[in-house]
């Protein structure tokens, strides 16, 4: 009986798909589904004598620790705050470029835009960095100019007050290229009909953006925000870690979560504590995608991720 | 009216020249600095167009091979290694998911795509694969960590769901096993899929610092993308203790400034000549990847 069971087509086919699938499943359960457990280190005062599973309990202590210090408010507000205006600008202007560029008469120059637009997309934060250091370094072509023009020698990387717009600057320059070739593509998916039939009816070109284009992005619009907003409380090590050139001054305004923990796991070497924040971070975006997504499922049942 | 056209094209027009001047610059800055003599450099600080067209940072770093050799070396193998087996890692766990009729379906969607709302963290990451894995310092951990990528594995089911199930049907009446559906049928006619996702699995490892920043430590296995990085403040990684200058260089100062710029030109030089020919496999991919299948 369990013979035939294993013989049967359909059984046969569950095993031998399940076979295709085992190496992803069991390199997820390693990396993904393994760690997962390591959250208890949160919860322990980890010395290296006792190693990870003799150390004492120390239950909430780390959480404690973490947010009764200047650090805890520091580094949320800065992956909060850089995280919001990210996506609130970068959303706007992308959304700007994609309908700006669907106007663009000349077929090759839309295609020479395309190819151009994403090139910020493919270097590494190392590069970008490096590009960044050309332009505001001691020797760099601005830092330069001011200088010819008079002024006593500027450093950019003590100026404090200047980051948060030079990271949002950045972060812009990187993405806003290929995120509004993504929209520009989403906007290519409206049936030409629409638009046929509404310059029949006399719409002038700004009707038509408002009424046709918007509406019908706006899905893909809600979805990419909704993906944003699952990662605010993320950033992109790169580029807080390399662009500010890991220069301490700046920390105050460049200090985000991830490289909070990095610096916490690999400088001071206190697992507990490191364990503590990442943990938290992860929790917490775990709960503002849920409510995120029940959010907009609340307002338009299509709209939803999953 | 012919003029009631041109303004907004010349306006929109101006505004994306002026971005993609912008996309284009730091670039040319870049290049423009490897080309400068130090000693302009020192004195006058960075130009867009190098008074004193001078190869020497080149010179220097080439004179030098081995580390920049050995980095990109390393850098090779981990990004097509990384890539083969990364997409038919993938292409495996898609199919499945791909297919309606699969028995764990729903369940092994669950596990695959719930680890994209919520991980574990770095700290017991970083503690499994250093002390139970044993894995830092080696190859492997550039390339083992990256191999299941749960929105890879989302991109390419996509595409794989458009695959006919009569075709596949008519595989399995004809007797054939799933292994032999996939190999002969699914992954040709899934070209454009696994070319996207391996496109994109190229960038990550050729790009990828990240790794290594964690977990490597031994000189010969460093990376392009992290020796780019340690260079950053000190240039004496860039050398061994047993310098030599060609004779023919002259005795300015050590081409440190102009050397790192040269050295990232050769690090995103391949990534510039070879991606922007492969661009439309990106916008499909990012956009079937938002669009959730």
């Amino acid at each position: 009986m369990i013979k035939h069971m294993l013989n049967s087509r359909k059984n046969k086919e569950t095993i031998q798909l399940s076979i295709l699938a085992l190496p992803a499943f069991i390199i997820i359960l390693i990396f993904s589904y393994v760690p997962m457990v390591g959250v208890f280190i949160a919860f322990k005062n980890i010395n290296y004598v006792d190693g990870l599973f003799r150390s004492p309990w120390v239950g909430f202590d780390n959480f404690k620790f973490f947010f009764s210090s200047n650090d805890a408010w520091l580094v949320v507000r800065n992956t909060l705050g850089y995280n919001i205006v990210f996506i609130a600008v970068g959303t706007a202007l992308s959304v700007l470029f994609a309908v700006l560029l669907n106007e663009v008469l000349s077929r090759r120059l839309v295609k020479f835009y395309q190819t151009v637009f994403f090139f910020p997309y493919f270097f590494s934060w190392i590069i970008v960095a490096y590009m960044v250091f050309s332009f505001i370094g001691p020797y760099g072509v601005i830092t330069s100019y001011i200088n010819q023009l008079g002024f006593p020698f500027f450093d950019f990387y003590t100026t404090t007050w200047l980051w948060p717009y030079l990271l949002t600057l950045f972060n812009i320059w990187k993405s806003l290229g290929y995120i509004s070739i993504i929209f520009y593509a989403g906007i290519m998916g409206i049936p030409q009909e629409y638009f046929e039939a509404a310059s029949i009816d006399g719409a002038s070109k700004s009707q038509m953006i408002r009424n046709i284009t918007i509406p019908l992005l706006t899905p893909l619009i809600v979805i990419m925000t909704l993906l944003s907003i699952g990662k605010i409380f993320y950033s992109d090590f790169g580029l807080f870690f390399f662009v500010p050139r890991e220069i301490g001054q700046l920390f105050p305004v460049t200090q985000v979560i991830d490289t909070y923990v990095y610096r916490m796991l690999k400088v001071s070497g206190d697992l507990g504590m490191s364990a503590a924040v990442g943990l938290f971070q992860s929790v917490m975006g775990f709960i503002v995608v849920l409510s995120s997504n029940y959010i907009v499922g609340k307002v338009n049942e299509e709209n939803r991720l999953f | 009216m012919k003029t009631k056209i041109a303004l907004p094209q010349i306006l929109i027009n101006t505004l994306f020249i002026a971005f993609s001047l912008a996309c284009i610059f730091p670039l040319i800055s870049v290049i423009a600095v490897s080309f400068s003599s130090e000693i302009d450099i020192i004195k006058n600080g960075y130009r867009l167009f190098p008074k004193v067209f001078d190869l020497s940072a080149y010179v220097y770093i080439l004179y030098n091979p081995l580390q920049i050799f050995n980095a990109f070396k390393i850098s090779l193998i981990v990004s097509s290694l990384g890539t083969f087996i990364s997409v038919m890692v993938a292409a495996g766990i898609s199919y499945t998911l791909a297919r309606q009729d699969y028995k764990f379906k729903n369940s092994l969607s669950f596990y695959v795509f719930f680890t994209m709302l919520f991980n574990g963290g770095l700290v017991p990451t970083y503690m499994l694969i250093s002390n139970y894995l044993h894995m830092k310092n080696s190859i492997w951990v550039l390339i083992v960590p990256y191999l299941a990528v749960p929105w890879f594995i989302l991109i390419l089911r996509s595409f794989m769901q458009k695959i006919p199930t009569d075709i596949i049907e008519s595989c399995s009446i004809d007797g054939a096993s799933e292994f032999r559906v996939f190999f002969q049928m699914i992954l040709p006619l899934s070209k454009p899929g696994l070319a996207t996702i391996a496109l994109f699995t190229l960038l990550q490892y050729w790009n990828d610092w990240w790794l290594s920043l964690l977990y490597i430590e031994k000189e010969s296995l460093v990376p392009l993308q992290y020796m780019l990085y340690r260079i950053m403040n000190n240039i004496a990684f860039l050398t061994s203790s047993t310098n030599t200058m060609p004779a023919s260089m002259n005795t300015g100062p050590l081409p440190s400034e102009s050397a790192r710029m040269a050295m990232s030109i050769l690090a995103a030089g391949p990534m510039l000549l070879v991606f922007p020919f492969f661009q439309k496999y990106f916008v499909k991919g990012l956009t079937v990847g938002a669009v959730k299948g």
